[in-house]
């Protein structure tokens, strides 16, 4: 049958359109959650099972959803599964939990789980929608995961905890990178990573809103007039 | 037809049920699971910092060999019996919201930024063999730099010396005062002292104890890059074994022994 199409929904969001690097979602937990990769990892999970159960869901019903209350019927959907998720973690895995406190809840506001439910799974049949919100949740993972182990391995010398550049505070030789354990470094991480990948793919490379016109005054100061 | 109102009403209320119902499920199956996590999380370090904790063994066994004992901050007497608290289930973070039960402290005095202080806390005693005090282990808690951080510390039987301290919940930035974390800076608070001259004198300091320093018993080595969280450390021990704290108790039983 048409194989591709499903092939599509979970390959594309990978790298072609990925939601973090090309559409510019999910930004904010990406900054977050990505100072320690076991924790990352578990976010992944857990964003995965969110937006493909949401997409299912709103698939499902979505001939039913009258268009007035469609926003609002999103939501609580997506915010259920958010909190179901949310008590499975602190039964099942504590410690995790603890340490990705509200940003669990915060999945709600994650602008590719709305994003994927308006402009997908409102349109196409179940399955479809299901390995759409998949694709998406691993290409969030994909990006995730990569500036986690950058900031980890070299902001704090280890990876999922386990020590790989002892840092000179407990007796080794790497100096680590505090910049690496601060949220803002993930803007940079981010940003080089889209920068690498609209290198190699130059389809990705948006065109200029505006265009900035050349310096029109001399630069000499004292040529230059002043309107007071 | 998808339009009309009682069709929208109707379908409001079929994902607002459906949805409640998921929620409500969830929340009540796995409501024991979550509480006994919490509940063990906290023993397990409880029954770390008084370094007696065995991965292998049940942890409400090896809990069982601890006791629980009421403290009255004011009179600093050490009680079996609290109202009608249940020790096991008495809860001295929760009785600070109630007023009856609490005293609010002085902005003044108020240097671990705790607002409102517990008149009755609870702390864990662990005997030797001939039924004498071995080690105590008192909840500490203060404002670091994001929030507040709560944990254990333990005392020798000289009433003086730290055994280690372990903090489980906390809020502070992971690398930097989450390092609290850290098991190689925990260590070092094994045999340092609380007490000079009756006065808290042990206090995180900014950078490493050198060596050879005279002082060196009552220094812990700063948090690079945290200095707000170790400031807070200090303070908080600085509260918790001053009058207001465990000091009066301390010195009590340091005379009774």
């Amino acid at each position: 049958m048409n194989l591709k199409k499903y092939q599509d929904v979970i390959v594309k969001p990978l790298i072609d359109e990925n939601p973090i690097t090309l559409q510019i979602l999910g930004i904010c937990s990406a900054l977050a959650v990505t100072n320690n990769l076991s924790v990352t990892m578990v976010m992944c999970v857990a964003v995965i099972s969110v937006i493909s159960f949401s997409n299912l869901f709103i698939s499902l019903i979505r001939n039913y959803i009258p268009s007035s209350i469609r926003i609002i019927v999103q939501m609580t959907i997506i915010a259920s599964l958010v909190i179901v998720v949310d008590e499975l973690l602190k039964a099942y895995d504590y410690e995790t939990s603890k340490k990705l406190s509200v940003f669990v809840g915060l999945i709600i506001t994650n602008c590719i789980v709305m994003g994927r439910a308006e402009a997908f799974a409102m349109k196409e049949k179940p399955l479809l929608s299901f390995l759409d919100g998949l694709g998406n949740g691993l290409g969030y993972s994909l990006i995730l995961i990569a500036v986690a182990t950058i900031r980890e391995l070299f902001g704090a010398g280890t990876l999922f905890g386990y020590e790989i550049l002892p840092l000179i505070s407990n007796g080794g030789w790497y100096m680590g990178n505090n910049l690496l354990l601060l949220p803002p470094s993930s803007f940079i991480i981010i940003g080089l990573f889209i920068w690498l990948i609209r290198s190699l793919k130059s389809d990705q490379i948006e065109e200029d809103d505006f265009f900035v016109s050349k310096h029109s005054t001399s630069p000499d100061l004292s040529k230059r007039e002043i309107n007071v | 037809m998808n339009e009309s109102i009682v069709k929208t009403i109707g379908v409001a209320f079929a994902v607002c049920l459906i949805c409640s119902l998921v929620v409500s499920a969830s929340a009540v199956s796995l409501r024991d699971l979550q509480k006994e996590n919490k509940l063990n999380d906290k023993r397990i370090k409880i029954l770390q910092v008084a370094d007696i904790y065995d991965p292998s063994i049940s942890i409400a066994e090896q809990f069982s060999e601890l006791e629980s004992k009421f403290i009255d901050f004011n009179t600093g007497l050490l009680m079996d019996e609290y109202n009608n608290f249940s020790i096991d289930d008495y809860d001295q973070i929760i009785v600070t919201k109630d007023p009856n039960l609490s005293s609010k402290v002085p902005t003044s005095e108020d240097i671990a930024i705790i607002k409102n202080r517990e008149n009755v806390g609870k702390i864990y005693i662990l005997r030797d063999e001939i039924g004498a005090i071995d080690k105590l282990v008192l909840p500490i808690r203060g404002y670091g730099l994001w929030g507040t951080l709560y944990g254990y510390i333990s005392i020798e039987d000289d009433f003086n010396t730290v055994s280690g301290i372990e903090f489980y919940d906390h809020k502070e930035t992971p690398g930097l005062g989450a390092e609290v974390d850290n098991p190689k800076w925990k260590a070092q608070w094994k045999g340092k002292k609380i007490y000079k001259d009756n006065k808290v004198n042990l206090a995180v300091i900014k950078g490493k104890v050198e060596a050879g320093d005279s002082e060196s018993t009552y220094k812990i080595d700063g948090l690079s890059g945290a200095t707000i969280t170790s400031r807070g450390v200090t303070n908080m021990v600085a509260y918790w074994f001053g009058e207001s704290g465990y000091s009066s108790l301390l010195r009590e039983l340091d005379y009774e022994s």
